[in-house]
């Protein structure tokens, strides 16, 4: 039993690397899950009598392989293509010779096949964490709350379009590769934010998303080591997720950062998160990741919120506005004016976005809440009526709802 | 590997052009064409009339049945087409972002069926 968990263990952790591997051989991302898929089997055979072995992960790649060939070799066969005989004599040789080639590589590759922009963007999250995180397809289908079978549809179409349309499995050329990083770190980004926010306590499976999310963000920041972005992601994700903790309250209601349990957060992560975002900023040009992550690490080193550097956060928020100019920034940035000099100013600025976030339930609950602090509690709760019209999620409503019941009481 | 890439746009936009404009779209795609040669990727290419000149077909039980206009009606319609060998779906796009009608279009890029 202990080397069955152990088995599973290997198997996920390893999963991406064993299989970037064997798509570098095999070229064929449906033939080398299912090699995979028997490999495990023959593990979960072998192993508890055998005992593990041990490298694990190579005994993977080689059985995954073999198997592979064998399936090739059928193949082969069948067509008789002589390009495809020349192929598959290369290959054996190549297994024969032991040439692998560095892993970096192979795990680029499929990292950048998982999320190229040709696939729809649900198709990309599917694959890279069926892929590369190995999360089984029901995993995904739960924590995405949609049903298993149209998970397993939306993968096998990602697959057949990878295969149909011969989607590459290459890292992209030096004039590509910024965006198509930008791409693949947007996927990650995706999967933590829909754990992130994930409210429902019985959800854990949506929670885990956060942990996965971490585990790519940390896999992508060594294998794009030069890439400062990549850093910026991964302190981001590190320094959100520290806070996680305090975020909500033992009856599961919303707790704004300002209002936050200090000592719950995570402070181990925290000094990771500032780390890794240092690295980010000594490595280039501040992108939109790692300026978020400078914000994210501003509210994290004080102690009380009292103390916060309003002015410091202010001026992040002025660069970030530079490189993403998006009115959800401008509103961010537009509170933390607020915090700085008062609700009055934060207002004005506020007010200026009223055509831009109109729909936005944020935008009125910031608006609300700055009119609230200013004692205008007829206004406040007009703007509290209006962040309940837009669609929000259950937590946040109740939020709302309890701030709205607080300032009509307080006319 | 061969692409079929599809160039939709919208007809109205096109007679808009003046004789210069004209001139000038023709050049640049007189440039594309040389450049897929020079790729070795041009297999074939055209421009379509207008879908004023569309007619559709279909046969329903033993009968032919034509219609006056094109498939679907949409806002922009199909105006040609390139035929290209591309090593890969990063190349098709590459040369489908390269053809001049993508600046105000879309070009549907599709692979080609292979029997085995």
């Amino acid at each position: 039993m202990q080397t069955r968990l152990e088995i599973q263990r290997v198997y996920r952790e390893h999963h991406g690397w064993v299989l970037a591997r064997l798509v570098r051989s095999v070229r064929d991302l449906d033939l080398a899950e299912d090699a995979l898929q028997d490999a495990l089997l023959t593990a979960l055979d072998q192993w508890p009598v055998r005992g593990v072995p041990d490298d694990p992960r190579r005994w993977l790649v080689v059985a995954a392989r073999n198997r592979a060939i064998d399936e090739l070799r059928r193949r082969t066969m069948r067509s008789k293509k002589n390009d495809e005989l020349e192929w598959l004599a290369s290959l054996e040789r190549e297994v024969a010779a032991g040439e692998d080639g560095p892993i970096r590589d192979d795990m680029l590759r499929l990292v950048f096949t998982c999320c190229h922009p040709a696939l729809a963007e649900e198709a990309r999250v599917a694959l890279t964490l069926r892929a590369i995180a190995g999360l089984e397809t029901e995993e995904i289908a739960r924590a995405f709350l949609v049903p298993n079978a149209t998970m397993a549809q939306r993968l096998v179409r990602a697959k057949k379009k990878i295969r149909g349309a011969k989607i590459p499995f290459v890292v992209p050329d030096e004039d590509a590769i910024d965006e198509r990083v930008a791409g693949v770190l947007a996927v990650v980004y995706l999967v933590f934010n829909e754990g992130y926010s994930a409210t429902h306590g019985a959800q854990v499976v949506r929670r885990d998303l956060c942990k996965v999310a971490l585990r790519l963000g940390a896999a992508l920041a060594q294998l794009l080591d030069d890439h400062p972005e990549a850093f910026g992601l991964l302190g981001l994700m590190l320094l959100h997720d520290a806070r996680s903790a305090a975020r909500a309250s033992e009856s599961g209601e919303l707790v704004l950062l300002e209002a936050q349990d200090r000592g719950r957060w995570n402070q181990a992560q925290i000094a990771e998160g500032i780390r890794v975002t240092k690295q980010a900023l000594r490595l280039g040009r501040a992108g939109p990741y790692a300026l978020q992550a400078a914000i994210a690490a501003v509210h994290a080193e004080a102690p009380t919120a009292d103390v916060t550097d309003w002015a410091q956060i202010v001026a992040l928020y002025d660069h970030l506005l530079a490189r993403a100019p998006t009115p959800v920034v401008a509103l961010n940035r537009a509170v933390a004016v607020a915090m700085r000099d008062g609700p009055e100013a934060g207002l004005a600025e506020v007010d200026a976005l009223a055509d831009a976030l109109d729909g936005y339930h944020l935008f009125h609950a910031a608006r609300a809440d700055l009119l609230r602090r200013l004692g205008r509690y007829e206004a406040a709760a007009k703007a509290y009526t209006a962040a309940l019209a837009a669609p929000c999620n259950e937590v946040e409503r109740r939020f709302l709802e309890g701030r709205l019941a607080e300032v009509r009481g307080a006319r | 590997m061969q692409y079929l890439l599809l160039i939709y746009e919208a007809e109205n936009a096109r007679a808009d052009h003046t004789e210069a404009q004209q001139k000038e779209m023709l050049e640049r795609y007189f440039a594309f064409n040389d450049y897929l040669k020079s790729k070795d990727a041009f297999i074939a290419g055209d421009a379509l009339q207008s879908v004023a000149t569309a007619t559709s077909v279909r046969k329903r039980e033993g009968k032919v049945v034509t219609t006056d206009g094109p498939f679907a009606e949409t806002k922009e319609q199909l105006g040609g087409y390139y035929l290209v060998e591309a090593k890969d779906l990063d190349e098709a796009i590459e040369f489908a972002s390269r053809i001049p009608a993508a600046d105000l279009g879309t070009v549907e890029v599709r692979p080609l069926m292979v029997f085995d």
